[in-house]
This record gives C-alpha cells, sequence and structure tokens, in this order.
C-alpha cells in the first residue's frame, strides 16, 4: 500500500512537470530582485495576446520580454529604465498600468471627476429637500392653519362648558 | 425644473459611456499603430541570410525609400504574403529582408521555393533586432525612408489590394 501511494506521487509530480515548463525557473540571489521581476513581468502585457501579463503567458514574444526584463535587472536597471525600454518597442499597450501624462488624463481623470459629480449632485438634491422643509407658510396656508387652530379651540370651549353644563345640572 | 434638468446628467454621462463601451467591443485589439513609427531605424550589427562573413548595419536603410519586411520560414502567412512582394519589387520599390527567428538553411529553402524580392536578408536568429523594432510575430512591414527614419508600419499580411491601395501611395509619399 505505501509503494503503491509513493508511485502515485511521483505519477502526480510527473503530470505536473508540463505545466511548469511553460515559464522558465529563474535564480535569483537577491530576494528583493526576485519580487521585482514578478511584479514586472505581473504588469507587462503580452502584446501578442489579448489579455495575458508576459509572466503568465507561454507566447515567444513573452518569453523574449521576460529574458530581457531579467537581464536588465541583473544590470541593475531601475524599474522604471525597464518600463521605457519596453514602451519604446512596444508601446503603451505593454503597461497594465497606464502612466498619468497628457494623453492619459482623461482616463485617470474621468472616475475621479464622476465621483466629485456624483458628490455634488447629491449635495443639491440634500439642499433642495431641506430647503422645501424649511420653507414659511404660504398665506393660504397660514390661513387655514389658524383657522384650523381656532376651530380647535372652539370645540374644547364647547366641551367645557357642556361639562360645566352638566355639573350645574 | 433646471434642477430637473441638473438630475438628467447621470443619465447622460452613462448614455455617453455606453456608447463609448459599445464602440470599443468591435475595435480589434490587435490592430494599433507601432510606437517605432516616425523614429530612426534601430541600431544592430547582423550578418546577411545569404553570406555569413557579411556584416550589415542601419546604414543600409539609409539613402532610398525602403521597405522591410519581417518573415520566417516558421510564418505560413509570409508565404501568401510572397506575391504582392514580389510584386512590390517588380514596381521599383527597395524590399530588404529579416530573417526572423529561423535558421539559415531552412531561411534560404524558402527563398528558393517562394521567391525572392529582397536585395538583401538581414538574418535575425535571436529575433533582437525584431525586439528592437517592437515586433512580436510575422509578417510585419516597415517603411523607412532615406533617412532611416520608420515612416510606416503594416502589422500583418499585406493583402493583393493593399499593393496598390496602402503601400505604394506610402512608398511613394515618402520618397520625395
Amino acid at each position: 500500500m505505501a509503494r503503491l501511494n509513493v508511485w502515485l506521487l511521483i505519477l502526480l509530480a510527473a503530470l505536473s512537470l508540463p505545466t511548469l515548463a511553460a515559464v522558465e525557473v529563474r535564480q535569483f540571489d537577491d530576494p528583493v530582485m526576485e519580487q521585482r521581476y514578478r511584479d514586472l513581468t505581473a504588469t507587462l502585457r503580452c502584446p501578442k495576446c489579448q489579455n495575458q501579463s508576459i509572466g503568465d503567458s507561454d507566447s515567444p514574444i513573452a518569453g523574449d520580454m521576460r529574458e530581457r526584463v531579467y537581464q536588465q535587472l541583473q544590470q541593475g536597471r531601475s524599474d522604471k529604465e525597464i518600463l521605457d525600454f519596453m514602451v519604446h518597442r512596444f508601446g503603451d499597450y505593454v503597461l497594465y498600468n497606464p502612466r498619468l501624462e497628457g494623453r492619459t488624463l482623461l482616463l485617470w481623470g474621468l472616475p475621479a471627476a464622476l465621483v466629485l459629480l456624483g458628490v455634488v449632485l447629491v449635495l443639491m438634491l440634500v439642499r433642495a429637500r431641506r430647503h422645501v422643509a424649511a420653507r414659511g407658510l404660504s398665506e393660504a396656508e397660514r390661513a387655514r392653519l389658524d383657522a384650523l387652530v381656532h376651530r380647535q379651540g372652539v370645540d374644547r370651549d364647547t366641551h367645557q362648558d357642556t361639562v360645566h353644563d352638566k355639573r350645574n345640572e | 425644473m433646471k434642477r430637473r434638468v441638473l438630475l438628467l446628467l447621470p443619465l447622460l454621462g452613462f448614455l455617453v459611456l455606453g456608447a463609448v463601451l459599445y464602440r470599443g467591443l468591435s475595435m480589434d485589439p490587435s490592430n494599433r499603430d507601432s510606437a517605432m513609427v516616425a523614429r530612426d531605424f534601430p541600431e544592430f550589427e547582423l550578418t546577411t541570410l545569404a553570406d555569413p562573413e557579411r556584416r550589415v548595419d542601419a546604414s543600409l536603410l539609409k539613402g532610398e525609400v525602403t521597405l522591410v519586411n519581417v518573415w520566417g520560414e516558421w510564418c505560413p502567412t509570409c508565404k501568401q504574403e510572397m506575391p504582392q512582394l514580389l510584386e512590390l519589387a517588380e514596381r521599383g520599390v527597395r524590399l530588404v529582408g529579416v530573417d526572423y527567428k529561423d535558421t539559415r538553411a531552412k531561411g534560404r529553402a524558402f527563398l528558393d521555393e517562394f521567391g525572392d524580392p529582397f536585395e538583401v536578408n538581414i538574418f535575425d536568429p535571436e529575433g533582437s533586432l525584431g525586439f528592437d523594432l517592437g515586433v512580436y510575430g510575422a509578417p510585419e512591414t516597415f517603411l523607412v525612408d532615406a533617412e532611416g527614419v520608420i515612416r510606416y508600419h503594416h502589422t500583418g499580411y499585406i493583402a493583393p489590394d493593399d499593393v496598390s491601395r496602402v503601400i505604394m501611395p506610402e512608398v511613394e509619399k515618402w520618397r520625395d
């Protein structure tokens, strides 16, 4: 039984190999650099694919791009230099996180502007409502209110009178 | 009344956004401009396909408007594109090939079989020149002016009617 389990484990390990082979294994002396490599390959978009980072894609160009990222990290280039290098060749398309510049102002600014617009609209609505609530009575309403108050007063008097009358009897 | 109209603003915004996104649905993401247009053809130093001893660099592309076609034996579309390239060469366009990620033997066999419209072929087995050109597949075609500046980029296949409709007008445009 134990032997069978071992064979099963070996079989499972062998089955998982092809998925590992798609993206090569890199050696890093520095864990910080390894993290930077992961971040860069996750944020660079494969130009050949529809929607995949170069870290996820096994298309040849993604492999070439990973290789350049790796080489340039080893050469001590900064993240920005590496991203510039890629944008220079493949255009802004390869950045999953577009840069904030003149052309992308609308892209970055629009959501913020829409939120702001929403806040302004809500404030205007609340104000309008409050205005209605705090508004004074019109002439007609005041007259009607007076009439109501007056009528109630009369009724009460009448009632008391009645009681009074009853007590008198 | 004026306030009421203001309340329609979000709806209007939503409709505009919807229209923009709807248009995006029918756009082809692979059809986009090369980042290389209006830039100098990248520096390189490679050998030619025909002669492993002959070294060429970017000065090869100066002096005359040149159509640089990136191809490879492994690329089936390149075979279908060959008749169009032969026609362009016949019409007097200078063509330079980049044999991209290929072996010499296969590249030469390809030209023997499908024809050779190229004045010279740059042999780029590692794809290093292709990478600097921002090439991510083949075929891709760049139009380089007499000063060595990339002026036009054609992603993918040059169809038969593209020759007169697109490529020749671009070539003429940059000849003067």
